[in-house]
């Protein structure tokens, strides 16, 4: 599952800029996540300056 | 209005895109300036110190309503509280305003020829033959095909456009900082002419909480960090509660995040009729995360390899790749040396750093910060042999 709180998130778009797979866009509402390219990495979360985004591997 | 064909579409209107589209105009180019968001230059994601090394803005005669603050030097504190100040002379630079300045640099985009519209947002490249040949906007919901004969991605820290234009630009988590700032009101400055810079594992790990004045009370309060176990939020809102002294009547006008990055230097930034620039070619320095001298300094550079292609007709990878071998004969070596430098700090601990701000004068850390060498640098980190094997590349 990857989520991102849009409360918290400032669409500074670091996500965007370390996903390896280009799976991530920013819109006006923040980042977009495209669940065909998405790998659950989990480095979107990690750069993420205020914690807004969650990604946790499907079970 | 927009028209369906243009000698150079430049993607992201900061400060780099602005310069290069400004210079490209100049060139005698008929040239796109495109920005995604509704209004240029904000909401910024900058610490805004724009030091006067920054020639290619600075020459252009920047007018009073883009700066708030002009800056003498640096106070950079310890660990442990101890402090070196760095005197730069009578003027070493300005705390800008972003949302005046990059909307006046676009403006010169303009002024020189260029087509400015903001709320436009690239989506898709076109490419033939293994060329750039144009590029998808969108404008109020409308999609239009613009042909272009070169594209300019300067669409900052997500690099959208340089990666679907076919460049591998994405960062990895070593080489990207997380940045996370208030600007404030309220704010109790020491030296409103000093930018402020604070070290420390807790307070900071492998980065520094900075003030930069932007006036007598205002000023952006930020953090650059290290990817860390908590969010750069929570570190900086840590440090603020911790310092009642500078911050108890403080209040938050503004809030900004951003992602910084800080080395990984392309050995390749362009393409068959395509090119980047700025943050969106990791084109910032390493140790202080700066980027607008940065990005319009290279952006000159390539406005000018772009002018010479596009009028021999030639805007292939290989002829655009002058503008790779002329930006790291430029820039690019000082900042890998920089680069070095950062590697070096990340591996610091407090008692090194301590002991190193007890040993190094203000203008040793500018000429680091700089990427110049530092005489007598051995001799000092001699005193402690890790410190000298862990920088053995800067020496």
């Amino acid at each position: 599952m990857w989520n991102v709180n849009r409360g918290k998130c400032l669409r500074c778009g670091a996500c965007v800029a370390v996903c390896p797979k280009l799976a991530l866009e920013l819109d006006e509402s923040g980042p977009k996540n495209d669940r065909k390219k998405c790998i659950l990495c989990g480095i979107c979360q990690k750069v993420c300056p205020v914690a807004a985004i969650k990604v946790e591997k499907d079970a | 209005m927009l028209e369906n064909n243009y000698d150079v579409v430049v993607v992201g209107a900061g400060p780099g895109g602005s310069v290069t589209a400004m210079h490209l105009a100049k060139h005698g180019l008929k040239v796109a300036l495109l920005e995604k968001r509704q209004e240029i230059g904000a909401p910024k994601r900058c610490g805004e110190g724009l030091p006067l090394t920054a020639e290619e803005i600075v020459s252009m005669g920047v007018p009073s309503f883009c700066v708030r603050q002009e800056i003498n030097g640096a106070i950079c504190y310890a660990p442990n509280g101890k402090e070196i100040v760095v005197e730069m002379g009578n003027l070493a630079g300005w705390v800008a305003e972003r949302k005046a300045l990059d909307k006046w640099l676009a403006m010169q985009a303009g002024r020189a020829g260029a087509y400015v519209q903001a709320k436009t947002e690239v989506t898709e490249v076109y490419k033939e033959n293994g060329f750039v040949t144009g590029v998808k906007a969108v404008y109020e919901g409308q999609e239009q095909d613009i042909k272009c004969k070169m594209l300019i991605a300067a669409d900052g820290v997500e690099s959208t456009i340089a990666r679907k234009a076919g460049l591998e630009t994405a960062i990895g988590l070593i080489d990207i900082d997380s940045g996370f700032q208030f600007e404030m009101v309220g704010v109790k400055i020491r030296d409103q002419k000093k930018l402020e810079l604070f070290f420390g594992k807790e307070l900071a790990p492998r980065g520094y909480t900075w003030i930069f004045p932007k006036g007598s009370d205002v000023a952006n309060v930020g953090i650059g960090i290290a990817l860390a176990d908590k969010p750069a939020r929570y570190y900086l809102e840590k440090w603020i509660a911790s310092r009642p002294d500078i911050f108890k009547n403080a209040s938050i006008i503004e809030v900004n995040s951003g992602g910084i990055p800080v080395g990984g230097f392309l050995d390749n930034m362009v393409g068959n009729g395509f090119a980047a620039v700025g943050d969106a070619a990791h084109q910032v320095n390493p140790i202080h995360g700066g980027g607008m001298h940065e990005a319009t300094s290279a952006g000159k550079i390539l406005a000018d390899v772009v002018a010479k292609a596009i009028k021999n007709n030639d805007v292939s990878q290989k002829t655009l790749s002058e503008y790779n071998t002329l930006w790291w004969e430029a820039r690019g070596n000082k900042l890998k040396k920089v680069e070095h430098l950062r590697q070096f700090f990340d591996k610091l601990t407090d008692d090194d750093m301590n002991m190193l701000v007890s040993s190094l004068s203000g203008e040793d850390l500018l000429k680091m910060a700089r990427g110049s060498k530092v005489s007598g640098l051995a001799k000092i980190l001699m005193k402690n042999p890790k410190l000298l094997l862990l920088a053995k590349h800067l020496l």
